[in-house]
């Protein structure tokens, strides 16, 4: 038995702890930190993009002499706000914070089933982010081909490609272990009661991420072995024979495939995509259920929904090479799939939609971010749509098209329901809410600027400019002819304006901990079993013994006396 | 509720104890990861111009020999398990530490053979084939020391569980077992690939 009580001293207790508790607040503050550093590297692209080649104001000096943003310095920083939103970022929130917290809550247990395990992952997602940090500071910089490290470019690319992917191995370690302690705690420590298809949805989202992550992570780490021996010892795996670099041929062995990188590294970032969304369409779903007061509609046809969806993750992934050519077989397949996938991410959202119907909608402020979350995640879904097709792909791929497409799931999408699961569920870990006005303000100007930086970016992509130009495309007459130029300055403003939004937010976080107003342990009126917990929940997490006796979202059930039965409420009373 | 339930009995309506079930999650990763790799060999070999047969390049009877010492020492993780299972501390002291014994005779033979391909200047960039053979061996020499960092533990300092929770120290070596078991397979698979096809 491993004993969860006891004395503990101050290291044990908050910084090597093993509380599931503890954890997820480090990896919370861990992965807002890298947000706004992955936000901050952004900004500075945008200046770049906005006035090609003027000096960067306030935080030039640190890029050298002029001030100016150097096209090797713009690669890099590219590269790694990609790398460092999703898997710095936005994985290690949205699993590593809000999963660790949560799922054990929701589930009455008392922690996850593997204490040591869970500190272990936290830790290793540490030492990768710092393995990231110091690749700044290597000799050519941080890694510089893209997030997606395609080879011949990344194996011949500078020192910063090597920690990226050191960096990458410690990440995927902290996923596997963490995506295995998920699995094992939601099957295993259920309480009694709880059976299957009364969990929340949210632990349903949690558990599907988990098989993505501990099933799609592996092939990516095979690959990212390869790319290190590549690096390291002189292989090929990459590297086709009488590759020219600089008009010289390079001197390797060759026979290996630039395109074997492209599927493995896709064969994990395709279900990554689902690593992504599902948990926020967790998130969204617990605080829709608790502001409409009433159930979610369809709650069996989502969770189907989303067991559909992470199979299907696993056989879409060459849609993202369809100019590859793979030939019109393998295409005409992976067409197919991508467009059966998208149909229970419609149910899902289609069942959100529908829940709103007669509800009795309180508009809190993470109720907001959840509203905001449909339509922005429908946009990106259907702007998905002629990517999913080789035909309009091909004229799409890789120009500004894409980054708004999938910028409209992670951005306005995934983060919105981020921040509703930091306005919901504050109170539970904190004893306090956060201020309504300051949310308020957070929400609409975040959902203003969002659009502002995301929208132009579908007309600038569909008159064909390319997503890696690093002068915003001052020195392309295709770009000049387009006539679209103008809406960079747009985006840039937009996204500064974006970042003084978030002003209010972190002030609000930070002053809410000591000076947020009270509140008692189920201040939303809330029906699942982390609202049964004190505010904060002590280390083991609950006073009684739970019994779960009914379905996750019992809300205005017709004769009873309150508007909401929570989960381990024995009779209506 | 004081305690993490279900580490010594299993739930009822899974039948698993956590950690068996986690150990089993795990070993699915593993599939994947190998899986990855065994998957680049079928990419690289398809598009390959001309690919070697293994046997005219790899020492077969060595691999054999190897294979067989695998295969050995699964048996005696098997038996070391029995062992405690029939409450016999000793032989499971013997069996395990014959396991760890036959798992360092595999790294032993893995290095001379490892040496005498460096000695014919064949390396990890003198082919795909090396390439393959050096990152597919190497990963999984790798997971054999893991397994005897693992074993070493249950051998030496972690025993000290028998005496306290003999329960939970049976299932802790049934479950390094799992792993260990796993390792030998991926041998199995790694052996015809890479010296006989």
């Amino acid at each position: 038995m491993t004993d969860v009580h006891g004395e503990q001293s101050f290291w044990r207790k908050y910084i090597f702890s093993i509380d599931h508790k503890i954890i997820g607040i480090q990896y919370g503050i861990t992965a807002l930190f890298f947000l706004l550093f992955g936000f901050i590297l952004m900004m500075i692209m945008r200046w770049q993009l906005a006035y090609p080649e003027q000096p960067v104001p306030i935080i030039g000096w640190l890029l050298g002499e002029e001030g100016i943003l150097l096209p090797e310095v713009y690669n890099s920083m590219g590269a790694m706000h990609g790398t460092i939103m999703v898997f710095l970022g936005i994985v290690p929130l949205s699993v590593g914070a809000f999963g660790n917290y949560f799922v054990p809550l929701q589930i009455g247990a008392p922690d996850m089933t593997f204490p040591k395990l869970n500190m272990a992952s936290y830790w290793f997602y540490f030492l990768g982010g710092i393995v990231m940090l110091a690749s700044f500071f290597v000799p050519g910089g941080a890694a510089n081909s893209g997030w997606t490290s395609y080879p011949p470019l990344a194996v011949i690319a500078t020192m910063g490609q090597t920690m990226w992917l050191v960096g990458m191995v410690f990440l995927i370690t902290s996923s596997l272990l963490g995506a295995v302690n998920f699995i094992t705690t939601i099957i295993q420590l259920r309480v009694k009661g709880l059976t299957w298809m009364r969990l929340p949805f949210f632990v349903w989202a949690q558990l599907v991420t988990a098989f993505l992550l501990l099933l799609a992570f592996p092939p990516l780490e095979a690959a990212g072995v390869m790319q290190l021996m590549d690096r390291l010892a002189g292989t090929s795996f990459f590297l086709p024979s009488g590759l020219v670099v600089s008009g010289q041929v390079l001197e390797v062995t060759g026979g290996g495939s630039p395109l074997l990188w492209q599927h493995l590294f896709w064969f994990l970032a395709h279900p990554e995509v689902y690593v992504l969304i599902l948990p926020a369409m967790g998130i969204v779903s617990e605080v829709l259920a608790t502001n409409i007061r009433k159930p979610l509609w369809g709650y069996r046809a989502m969770v189907y929904s989303a067991i559909f969806l992470g199979f299907m993750s696993f056989i879409v992934w060459a849609h993202h090479m369809f100019l590859t050519g793979m030939g019109t077989v393998l295409s005409g397949f992976f067409q197919t799939t991508t467009m059966i996938i998208s149909i229970p991410s419609v149910i899902i959202l289609t069942a959100f939609l529908l829940s709103l119907w007669g509800g009795s909608i309180r508009f809190t402020t993470p109720m907001l971010f959840a509203l905001g979350f449909i339509p922005m995640f429908g946009l990106g879904g259907l702007t998905g749509l002629p990517l999913g097709l080789a035909p309009s792909d091909i004229h799409l791929h890789d120009t500004y098209y894409v980054i708004g497409h999938f910028h409209y799931m992670v951005a306005p999408g995934t983060i919105f329901a981020l921040f509703a699961g930091i306005y919901h569920w504050f109170p539970k870990i904190t004893g306090r809410r956060m201020n309504e006005t300051l949310g308020k303000i957070h929400f609409w100007g975040s959902f203003v600027t969002m659009n502002g930086i995301f929208m132009p970016m579908f007309a600038q992509g569909m008159a064909g400019i390319s997503r890696r130009l690093w002068d915003g495309g001052l020195s392309y007459q295709f770009a000049q002819d387009a006539g679209v130029l103008w809406s960079n300055e747009l985006i840039s403003i937009s996204a500064w304006v974006l970042f003084l939004f978030q002003i209010p937010f972190v002030y609000n976080l930070i002053r809410s901990i000591k000076g947020g107003e009270i509140v008692d342990d189920n201040p939303w009126e809330a029906t699942t079993l982390e609202w049964a917990a004190p505010s904060p929940p002590p280390h083991g997490n609950f006073t009684q013994v739970l019994t779960v006796y009914r379905p996750a979202y019992e809300y205005s059930v017709p004769g009873a006396v309150k508007d909401f039965l929570p989960q381990h409420q024995p009779e209506e009373g | 509720m004081e305690t993490i339930p279900y580490t010594v009995e299993p739930r009822e309506d899974t039948g698993l104890i956590n950690a068996k079930l986690g150990i089993w999650l795990f070993l699915a990763s593993e599939v994947m990861l190998f899986g990855g790799l065994f998957s680049a060999y079928i990419f690289l070999r398809l598009g390959a111009v001309s690919w070697p047969a293994g046997s005219s390049i790899l020492n077969v009877p060595i691999g054999t020999f190897n294979t067989l010492v695998l295969i050995g020492s699964s048996v005696t993780m098997v038996l070391s398990w029995a062992a405690l299972a029939g409450q016999r501390f000793d032989r499971f002291r013997l069996y395990l530490g014959l396991t760890m014994l036959l798992s360092l005779l595999f790294l032993v033979v893995k290095g001379f053979e490892y040496s005498e391909k460096f000695s014919h200047h064949l390396y990890p960039s003198s082919s795909s084939f090396m390439a393959i053979y050096f990152t597919l061996t190497g990963l999984h020499a790798l997971h054999i020391i893991g397994g005897l960092v693992v074993n070493g533990y249950l051998w030496g300092p972690g025993s000290k569980m028998w005496a306290s929770d003999p329960e939970r120290f049976t299932n802790r070596v049934e479950i390094a077992g799992l792993y260990w078991h796993f390792v030998d397979l991926v041998w199995i698979f790694l052996f015809p690939v890479l010296y006989l096809l």
